[in-house]
């Protein structure tokens, strides 16, 4: 038989050597840093249709430019360590899949250009557009179908 | 109060990917995939826009601004062209992030020597 007090102290011993799961401390980092991601993909935005683009055209050269500065820091090695410290910041905005494309590309080109580079790329950001299509079109058939009945009645 | 905005929706945003990475099971990929399909389903209600109008990039640069962005992208094709906006209205719309993200990674990965792994 295991007393009760016994239970306890091996639950303390337990609490002890297991690591602290520092959520918060993950989530102000994620949250800071997305944010920050963000508030730069605005800065952007606005300065660009201060120049006269419009909202969408803005908003594409928005998206570019953080994938193009994403695609440069993780070619020197430096957006890792940036993830490292911010998790789910770098990995929820367009970052994250900037990151996975690239970081695919430049894993994978030791297997070939074709094969390797090419095909590898996709591994992580496939099923992102596999799975944004198909919704795409679930939500364009539902559209089409609510719109012609409420054009036909 | 534009920019305190998109801090604080883009910061929430990616909280809630913090949680789930820490608190479920659920691989990033996975995790990823869902945020890209919530938004296209919000983006398909409607409701995902005007989060948009009101945080700015910091609703449009999280994944699920890109899941908004081909749900307003079919229902404009479909507006514009019918039904056969259907099928070409999400990719369309995607187009442009899409093609900056594979043509910089890939000329990156010719120029560059291999050096980081995937971060998510």
């Amino acid at each position: 038989m295991i007393s009760n007090s016994e239970k306890e102290r091996y639950k303390n011993i337990v609490d002890k050597a297991s690591p602290k799961s520092n959520v918060l401390s993950d989530c102000l980092k994620a949250f800071w840093v997305g944010g920050s991601i963000c508030v730069m993909g605005q800065l952007i935005s606005n300065y660009l249709k201060s120049l006269g683009l419009d909202k969408g055209t803005a908003s594409l050269y928005t998206s570019s430019a953080i994938i193009l500065l994403t695609v440069i820091l993780t070619s020197f090695g430096f957006f890792e360590q940036i993830a490292k410290y911010a998790g789910a910041g770098t990995s929820v905005p367009i970052t994250g899949f900037a990151n996975s494309v690239c970081a695919s590309a430049l894993e994978f080109k030791k297997e070939g250009i074709v094969l390797g580079m090419a095909a590898k790329m996709f591994v992580l950001a496939g099923p992102v557009i596999v799975y944004s299509t198909v919704s795409s079109v679930i939500v364009g058939v539902i559209y089409y179908i609510y719109k012609y009945t409420s054009f036909a009645k | 109060m534009e920019y305190l905005k998109a801090f604080l929706v883009g910061g929430c945003i990616c909280v809630i990917g913090q949680i789930l990475i820490d608190k479920t099971k659920l691989t990033p990929a996975r995790i990823l995939v869902m945020f890209v399909v919530a938004g296209c389903i919000l983006g398909g209600l409607g409701v995902y826009g005007k989060l948009v109008d009101f945080a700015g990039a910091g609703a449009t640069v999280p994944l699920p601004g890109f899941g908004n962005l081909v749900a307003e992208g079919v229902k404009k094709e479909i507006d514009e062209k019918g039904i056969s906006g259907i099928l070409t209205g999400g990719i369309k719309a995607a187009a442009g992030g899409i093609t900056a993200a594979i043509l910089f990674s890939f000329i990156a990965a010719l120029i560059a020597q291999p050096k980081s792994k995937s971060n998510m």
